[in-house]
Formats: C-alpha cells, structure tokens, sequence
C-alpha cells in the first residue's frame, strides 16, 4: 500500500523533508502503525519523532486519531500542536 | 462562509462591510482580529513566519464556521488568515461574524478563535536575538477551547 506521509513546522526541519511517498507493507493499517514504522527506518525519523513532543496527524486533511485507518493512496501528515491565530 | 489564507495584508473595515452589505437582518457585527506583537515569552521578537498545511488549513476554517453557524444563529462568518513573514504590529487575523443581536455574535466569534488556535494547522515561527524558535501551543488554549464542550456555550 501506498501512502504520502507529509511533514510539517518543526517535524518538517527535523526531517529535512516536507513529503515522501512509501510503500508500507499490509501489518501497517493504521496512522500509529505507520508512525512506529517509519521510527523503525532509523534517522532521521527516531530521533525527529522523540525530539517533537505530542505529534498530532491527519488523514486525507481531516485529524485523526491513532486507530484512524489508512487506504492506498492516503495522505498522511504528522505535525507538532497548531500554533496560528 | 467565506474563508481566505494568504500572504496579503487585510483591510478589516472592507472586509465587514461586504459582508453585512446585502443582508439588511444583520443588526450586530462582531470582530477580532489578532495582531503580532515584540515580545513573547520575554523575548524580544523581530519576525514571525507562519506556515499552514494548504487545503487541511482550509477546510479546518470552514468546518469550525459551519459548527458556529450550527450553533448560534448567525448571518455569516468571515476568516481570514495571513501566512508568511510577519512583522511586530502586522494584523495576523480577522474574524468576523454577522447576526441580529449582539450576543449570538459574540459568542460566535470566541467560539471561532478558540477552534481555530487549537484545530486550524498553522504554525508561528519566531525570530529573536537568540535565534529562530519555533512557538509552542499554550495550554490556555486548549482550555479556552474545552469550556466551549463543558458548558455547551453561552
């Protein structure tokens, strides 16, 4: 299955990345098991996934939670707490 | 439910009086608008660069002014969002909502601000003498946004 992952703000500089798209394989299901996988790759996504504290996601531009469920084609962004206003 | 996130500055006074223009029920308009300042945390600040999430940030905005239009009887509800460099006293953003009396207005436009500090993906980066910072989210704001559920407004 295929996912684009987007990074944001913080996340973003830590990974030097705004987006990627992966290829996950059929145990990744859910917005938190994509996050442990993508942990699980290593650097740069350990340390930046530790270092911002309470990541927040959203699927296909709409907040989810950590059993939010993904579909091929998704798109999937991880961002630190909203700061506008 | 017009909302608008961009770079440009806004001139508030138009802003309100097209959106009041053809509705002659209106009979109260209120509006916030939210402006940088030179010192947070302490800190003296030159800029603030705001960075949104195109198309979540968007539909954010007018999924939070469709529950204030469910919630109170209100005309319309304007947002407008700038992103970017910004600078110490540039307007950051305006909220604007019309109804007939003045306490469904009100009511409508903190709803509208204490939702979008909490759920609209924006994200202010500051500049101070020590370095760029990214800012954190305060737990007031996350406060002010609960009591709305507590309570079930005013």
């Amino acid at each position: 299955m295929k996912v684009t992952v987007l990074y944001f703000a913080r996340l973003r500089e830590a990974l030097q990345r705004e987006r990627e798209v992966v290829d996950v394989p059929p145990v990744v299901t859910t917005v938190t098991q994509l996050r442990a996988w993508l942990v699980a790759r290593g650097e740069p996504w350990s340390s930046a996934f530790t270092e911002v504290k309470r990541v927040r996601a959203a699927v296909d531009q709409a907040m989810a939670q950590d059993a939010t469920p993904l579909h091929d084609g998704a798109e999937v962004a991880f961002f630190p707490p909203v700061t506008g206003g | 439910m017009p909302v608008r996130v961009q770079r440009e500055d806004f001139d508030a006074g138009a802003e309100i009086a097209r959106l009041r223009a053809a509705d002659p029920k209106v009979g109260a308009v209120a509006a916030f608008i939210g402006i940088a300042r030179d010192v947070n945390d302490g800190d003296a600040v030159a800029t603030l660069t705001l960075e949104h999430y195109p198309g979540m940030t968007e539909k954010a905005l007018q999924d939070i002014c469709a529950q204030a239009q469910q919630r109170w009887q209100v005309a319309e509800v304007l947002v407008v969002h700038r992103v970017g460099e910004l600078h110490p006293t540039d307007q950051i953003v305006l909220v604007a909502v019309t109804s007939s009396h003045r306490g469904e207005a009100f009511a409508a436009c903190e709803f509208v601000m204490d939702y979008l500090k909490t759920e609209a993906p924006f994200w202010k980066k500051e500049a101070t003498v020590e370095g760029t910072r990214w800012v954190d989210a305060r737990a007031s704001d996350a406060d002010a946004r609960s009591r709305w559920k507590e309570t079930g407004g005013r």
